[in-house]
């Protein structure tokens, strides 16, 4: 199919250093002319600007229709991308090509006014997105709804709390009716509640066959939505295709350190330092207890921990958690659950083991963190001590796609056939 | 098999979607362009009304007179000069008119003009959070900025027919190149702003310098004075300054006291256009680069 936006050998490059500050003044202006001609006379010419590519040789098409989420470290081009595509900034070099009305959303109430009221900035905020004005008046009551804020509309927005004010500016923008919708990491804010609003909106932009990029470092967010992931890191699409493949590439490029087994000696930790983890191995058990290198969804994990004690720590509590990509807790387990302590004395050394049946984990990647602690104090934790994945099972999976989601129960089903009357009268609820 | 048709439902039906052939957007890197596409001023016309209609709202907004201030600017204005100038300097109107009518009609275009170009000058600046996050034609920022201050022009215009009734100075004909001058004016405020505003992206001395030297321009500036105060050799240099024009005829065009110095128009009329073409071409080199340096 032909694709809505093509994007061919695209380059950013941007000054930094002196002229940080963004702007200079015409003495630096005035004074930099006069030293020209002096510079060509002693062959050495003022030190060049440094410069970085924010982007470098971007390419890739996007298909009408397609979710892609856009995801990379902080400072990798995907903003810069973005403003590219919305047509703020200009490119350096390269072509893109939109076969479609924009309307980007880098900013939730873009142009707001706080001495206007909400009524007024639904108007200035819906012209300034692109919005025409017959059709803003269309969608007003629904706009408002949406934002949940019927009794401040003629309020100033300098007087609505900051939740209003951004229910108010997402309503606004949620009611965009473009081609291509450009989104960037506007998702992180407002209230759980919102967003989840917010998600089940932008999955509604989806299910209509319009376009969206979504930068976002919410990968919750981005497996939900997306059916595309582009992977950017330093300025260059490091890989782009299916959502989960992109977003475990992305994990094992954050976490690299993060391995099956590691000892614990340099990584990020917290805590009093009176005992601490020394190495943690995770094996993956199949059936017959076989060891293997990545796991099946229900199959049997074993993780090993090493403790070692600094000084005397008594009744301390071992806990293991383990997150999904997008750093959710999903699994939080401990020794005190069970009823269990730890107490070591220096130069002893503890070893535990940690035994999860049937882990019914989707396909993905999960990291392990460790903690330690008891009677109020923190001894020893690790947010990121290693990681494993979860590989979907050939055998049992028929079905090649992968849906969202991190925990997949054991279940069954059945199915039945019926023919309906004619008429269809016995559908009472068509919605 | 089952699972087979959920799928399918999840899927999200495209293929209706119909594509334009050619794409309606290009973006190419170092594609220069002199002119605006004036197609695209069209396509945003309604933002435009929407900023001229948020810096009106705005620009009274909490202030215990409101509206009022449009009025009591340049009748403050005229009074003081009337004291100053027109008691203990003793300048005269060279037209026989008094001489507070005499400083309103000057100060009238004049107030207008500095008013806009100050506002239109510091306006992209003043936009910076839209110019980083939107897409829209950028000259908008300035334009809507003159267009605002149309409005208070318009409210010193009834100001000054009740000033007109009080001296008992009746309506003549000259008023009807009335609209041909405030055309001018307002393309000398655009000019002006518009050139202002795209160095100050860049130069913020331009913040700074703006109201110093709109101050000193007041004072070169026929608009408390007559032209005549000046030996005639020197009007040819008095004309330079589009304001000469301006001024001269707002009075002449006003009171129909004294012809029109069609000549003076004329100059003041060429530096406008020159002004202007100088303010668009320097905006539309610069405009690509505001997002990334403003």
């Amino acid at each position: 199919m032909k694709p809505i936006i093509r994007v061919e050998n695209l380059s950013k490059q941007y000054r930094i250093g002196a002229r940080q500050g963004g702007y200079d003044t015409l003495r630096d202006v005035i004074s930099g002319t006069l030293r020209v001609p002096l510079n060509l006379v002693r062959r050495q010419g003022r030190a060049a600007p440094k410069t970085i590519w924010a982007l470098r040789d971007v390419t890739f098409d996007i298909q009408p229709g397609d979710v892609v989420g856009i995801i990379g470290s902080n400072g990798a081009g995907k903003s810069t991308l973005l403003k590219i595509l919305s047509r703020i900034t200009e490119p350096t070099a390269g072509k893109i090509e939109l076969y479609g009305r924009v309307a980007s959303l880098l900013e939730v109430g873009t142009g707001f006014h706080p001495e206007l009221t909400g009524r007024e900035n639904i108007f200035l905020n819906g012209a300034i997105l692109g919005m025409r004005k017959v059709e803003i008046e269309r969608k007003f009551d629904e706009i408002v709804a949406f934002a949940e804020i019927e009794k401040f509309m003629d309020t100033p927005v300098k007087r609505y709390s900051s939740g209003m004010y951004v229910r108010l500016a997402f309503a606004v923008a949620a009611h965009l009716e473009p081609e291509i919708l450009i989104v960037d990491e506007v998702l992180a804010v407002g209230d759980a509640a919102f967003q989840k609003k917010c998600l089940g909106k932008m999955n509604d932009v989806a299910k209509h066959g319009r376009t969206v990029l979504f930068v976002s470092h919410n990968m919750g967010a981005v497996g939900t939505l997306c059916n595309r992931c582009l992977l950017i890191e330093e300025g260059k699409v490091e890989h782009d295709g299916k959502v989960a493949d992109v977003i475990s590439a992305y994990q094992s490029r954050l976490y690299p350190a993060v391995a099956p087994t590691s000892e614990l000696g340099k990584v990020d930790r917290y805590g009093s330092g009176k005992a601490k983890f020394t190495s943690v191995g995770i094996t993956h058990l199949g059936p017959e207890r076989s060891e293997k290198p990545f796991l099946y969804p229900g199959e049997d994990l074993l993780v090993d921990i090493t403790i070692a004690g600094e000084s005397d720590i008594t009744d301390a509590n071992v806990a293991l958690i383990i997150y999904d990509y997008s750093g959710y807790r999903i699994i939080d387990t401990n020794t005190a659950i069970k009823g269990s302590f730890l107490s070591l004395q220096r130069g002893e050394e503890a070893k535990v083991q940690f035994q999860l049946h049937e882990v019914l984990l989707k396909p993905g990647t999960y990291v392990v963190g460790l903690w330690l602690g008891g009677n109020g104090e923190i001894i020893d934790g690790i947010t990121y001590a290693a990681s494993f994945s979860v590989e979907a099972d050939p055998e049992t999976i028929r079905h090649s796609e992968t849906f969202p989601g991190t925990y997949q129960c054991k279940y069954s089903y059945e199915l039945q056939i019926d023919k309906l009357p004619q008429n269809g009268s016995r559908i009472v609820n068509s919605d | 098999m089952l699972v087979t048709r959920t799928s399918e439902a999840a899927v999200p039906a495209v293929g209706e979607v119909e594509l334009p052939r050619r794409p309606l957007v290009v973006i190419e890197a170092g594609k220069r362009r002199f002119l605006f596409k004036l197609s695209e001023f069209w396509e945003y016309r309604e933002l435009l009304y929407f900023l001229i209609w948020r810096d009106i709202k705005v620009r009274y907004k909490q202030t215990a007179l409101g509206v009022v201030w449009v009025v009591l600017q340049p009748l403050l204005m005229m009074m003081i000069f009337t004291l100053f100038f027109g008691k203990l300097a003793g300048i005269r109107a060279d037209d026989g008119i008094p001489y507070p009518l005499f400083a309103y009609a000057g100060l009238l275009p004049w107030t207008f003009f500095a008013t806009a170009a100050n506002s239109a000058g510091n306006s992209l600046v003043n936009s910076a959070s839209l110019i980083t996050k939107i897409y829209f034609p950028r000259l908008m920022v300035p334009v809507a900025a003159v267009g605002a201050v149309l409005v208070d022009l318009a409210i010193s215009f009834c100001v000054l027919a009740v000033l007109m009734v009080y001296w008992r100075i009746p309506p003549n004909r000259g008023l009807v190149v009335l609209p041909l001058l405030i055309c001018l004016v307002t393309g000398l405020a655009l000019a002006f702003g518009t050139l202002m505003t795209a160095l100050n992206v860049r130069y913020r001395d331009v913040k700074i310098a703006l109201p110093f030297l709109l101050q000193i321009w007041f004072f070169v500036s026929p608009i408390i004075y007559p032209v005549s105060i000046l030996p005639a050799r020197w009007h040819w240099v008095m004309a330079l300054n589009p304001m000469t024009g301006i001024a001269e005829g707002f009075r002449a065009a006003l009171y129909g006291r004294k012809p029109f110095a069609w000549t003076a128009l004329a100059i003041s009329g060429a530096t406008t256009l020159v002004l202007f073409a100088i303010a668009m071409f320097t905006f539309k080199r610069m405009e690509k680069s505001f997002a990334d340096i403003i």
